[in-house]
């Protein structure tokens, strides 16, 4: 029997299902427990399971990653939320030295099982410092898992995933994804951290996504389709461990990459799925693998700027157009982007 | 030595011209607030309906050329301070006039003519920066004074406590004010900190000169900001200052939020009576410096200032890309 329900609340379900399985489980974050519940994604899990386990914090970002730490290594299982990716920068010490090393620094003996949950910001104004997207900076440093789901399956299944696994996973969420709506089972379900999934299949060219990202490559996807170009959409998932099967096979069918990343350019996921595309599979090539990513500079709190400034659909399609040979097109009315492009849905009516 | 903006010729007088920083900040903050479901204003915006007098009275106590470093919560120390009306309307229209030319909406404002140095969203990002313009105002021997503002809940970063120590231990011209309006988002005081803490005692602990006092009481705020701002700049060291005071809307919008269920309706009609502006309003007027029709026609000219602020904006154009600054100050290109 399939249930449509929106990303945010399979987050939610994935989590109450957790602390209802688990009591070593917990869940800690700025406004968990306040009126808006992160979304909706914390709303009335207090009152489910109690202040002991499902609990606000002090704006304390780099000692709450800290202590986290320490619970995990005694045995519990903590869920660290941060409204902002931007927001938890100010955990890295904690994250880098600490929680990613902990393990193996020490023989081995210890782990430190701790899902940290970061939401990336979009539209609405905001702005530089509050909308990176750095999740190939955590997917830099040894010892930290990171997964990006694209779709409420994904995200309830990776999150129960998350939380089961033994290792500091990163789980990334856009925050125009929370609203999206898609098939979910009911039960407890895991969906495995490392495995990619071709979300759409093809044979004219590979579009390699993840999160948000994967949404602006299937609508592409679709565009294309109407002008007779077949492009297949791997999405990742997980961007540690990268599926690197998954993007070789892929490209082996459809002998062309384009690789279209949600984060800045320099050593990002783009540049890793072209780096082993380059490596695994050189051969199949038939042109040179491109990489859609954001520019160089810092996010405008302009709309019409922020607008400009984040790559979709149109892009996508003209890169793609370009790879294979074929003019350049206008955008036709269909395709269009309606309105300023800074909301998640047109019902939105800001501020976030 | 008063920085508050354009003030207005008759005037003249301390009373009326703290009455006027903050009726001005109020009208500002109402017509952003009555004017957002216009949703030209795209960006976030968190209102300091309420906390007027923290901002003017420390403002008061500043010269002009004295630094300023703030928070998302900015509006009313950057209208305190002399920054510029126009263009901090047109920046939270998101328009080529704005202050930061567009790149940073309602959070990130700036006036480096009023000394005001920029306002950040992180929370506790500013404080060490306004320890570094401090401490480079100490090592240069310019005599200027700065002021960093913040929340209670700020008071919870470590680099808060890593800053008091450094300011103590360098004896930095600094005033550090921290507006205590009891919530850090919707979460109130009882689940960030126990009962009981005591920030003054605290902040003399460590080193600094330390006070609490009523945030809603202009003249206790522009008096103790004055031997905060002595201190500094005779070389005497940082202040701690706690300010006691309620934001009247929701931490970020435009809209009351007391329905929510994280604060009640009685809690906020107790802070409305203790309005800055009224309690101002009724002194200046029992003192016999302003009349209700001086007020009033003080009120139709911020009115009218306030008005072609927001024309301002609106005939203002959006930036193009080649406007907007690269993240590099100087070109970022490879030697030949
Ligand atoms: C490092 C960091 N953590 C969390 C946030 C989210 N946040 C934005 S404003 C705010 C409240 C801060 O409370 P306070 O310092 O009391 O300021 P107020 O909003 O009450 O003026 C929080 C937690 C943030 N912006 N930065
Ligand atoms: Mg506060």
């Amino acid at each position: 029997m399939t249930r449509e329900i929106t990303f945010a609340a399979a987050i939610r379900e994935a989590t109450d299902q957790c602390l209802q399985a688990d009591p070593r489980v917990y869940l800690m974050g700025l406004g968990v427990p306040d009126p808006k519940g992160i979304f909706g994604t914390t709303t009335g899990l207090q009152e489910a399971y109690g202040v002991d386990r499902v609990l606000d914090m002090p704006a304390s970002e780099n000692a709450m990653t800290g202590v986290a730490i320490g619970s995990a290594i005694a045995g519990q299982r903590p869920i660290l939320t941060h409204q902002r990716v931007d927001f938890a920068l100010l955990s890295l010490d904690q994250l880098f030295n600490n929680a990613a090393k902990w393990h193996a620094m020490f023989g081995g003996q210890m782990r430190v099982p701790l899902v940290v949950r970061l939401m990336v910001g979009r539209g609405w104004g905001q702005g530089p410092q509050h909308s990176q997207s750095l999740h190939s900076l955590f997917g830099h440093v040894p010892g930290l898992k990171v997964v990006m789901p694209s779709t409420p399956h994904d995200a309830k299944g990776l999150l129960t995933a998350a939380v089961q696994d033994d290792d500091v996973v990163i789980y990334i969420e856009h925050r125009w994804l929370h609203g999206v709506v898609g098939d979910v089972p009911a039960g407890t379900y895991t969906v495995p951290i490392g495995a990619a999934r071709v979300a759409r299949e093809g044979s004219d060219i590979t579009l390699v996504a993840s999160g948000y990202q994967t949404l602006e490559a299937l609508r592409a996807a679709e565009w294309l389709a109407e002008d007779g170009v077949s492009a297949e959409v791997v999405d990742l998932r997980s961007i540690k461990p990268i599926d690197e099967h998954a993007i070789v096979a892929s490209v082996g069918r459809t002998r062309r990459l384009l690789a279209v990343d949600g984060g800045w350019r320099f050593a990002g996921v783009a540049s890793e799925v072209l780096a082993i595309a380059a490596e695994q599979a050189h051969a199949s090539l038939s042109t040179a693998p491109r990489r859609i990513t954001l520019p160089e500079r810092h996010t405008p709190t302009s709309w019409p700027a922020a607008q400009r400034y984040y790559p979709g659909v149109p892009e996508i399609v003209a890169t793609v157009r370009d790879m294979l040979g074929l003019p350049p097109q206008s955008v036709p009315p269909q395709w269009r982007e309606s309105g300023y492009g800074d909301q998640p849905s047109p019902s939105f009516r800001g501020p976030f | 030595m008063s920085t508050i903006p354009a003030r207005p010729a008759d005037a003249a007088d301390v009373g009326q011209s703290l009455l006027y920083g903050m009726l001005r900040i109020r009208m500002v903050e109402e017509a952003i607030a009555s004017r957002y479901h216009h949703e030209e204003m795209r960006c976030p915006v968190h209102l300091s309906i309420g906390q007027e007098a923290v901002a003017v009275g420390v403002a008061s106590a500043l010269d002009r050329r004295d630094a300023v470093l703030s928070t998302h919560r900015a509006h009313a120390h950057y209208l305190a301070k002399g920054g510029d009306l126009r263009a901090m309307i047109a920046e939270i229209h998101g328009r080529a006039t704005g202050c930061s030319g567009g790149m940073g909406g309602s959070m990130h404002l700036v006036d480096m003519e009023a000394g005001f140095l920029g306002s950040t969203p992180i929370v506790g990002g500013s404080i060490p920066v306004g320890a570094g313009v401090a401490f480079a105002s100490k090592q240069r021997g310019d005599g200027r004074v700065t002021a960093v503002f913040f929340g209670d809940g700020t008071t919870e970063e470590g680099v808060f406590y890593e800053t008091l120590n450094f300011a103590a231990l360098h004896r930095l011209p600094l005033v550090f004010i921290c507006e205590d309006n009891l919530y850090s988002v919707y979460s109130p005081r009882e689940v960030r900190q126990p009962a009981g803490r005591d920030l003054v005692a605290l902040g003399r602990s460590m080193g600094l000169a330390a006070e609490r006092g009523d945030g809603n009481d202009v003249r206790l705020v522009r008096d103790l900001a004055t031997r905060a701002v002595a201190r500094a700049r005779s070389g005497d060291g940082p202040t701690l200052l706690e300010l006691s005071t309620y934001r009247w809307l929701e931490h970020c919008g435009p809209n009351y939020d007391n329905d929510i269920g994280y604060r009640s309706e009685a809690e906020f009609e107790v802070w409305r009576e203790r309005c800055p502006v009224e309690r101002e309003t009724a002194r200046v007027i029992a003192a016999g410096e302003a009349t209700v029709a001086s007020i009033d026609a003080t009120r139709l000219r911020i009115a009218a200032e306030v008005d072609d602020a927001f024309a301002f904006a609106l005939a203002s154009p959006f930036p193009e890309d080649r406007d907007l600054p690269a993240a590099y100050a100087s070109p970022l290109v490879n030697p030949r």
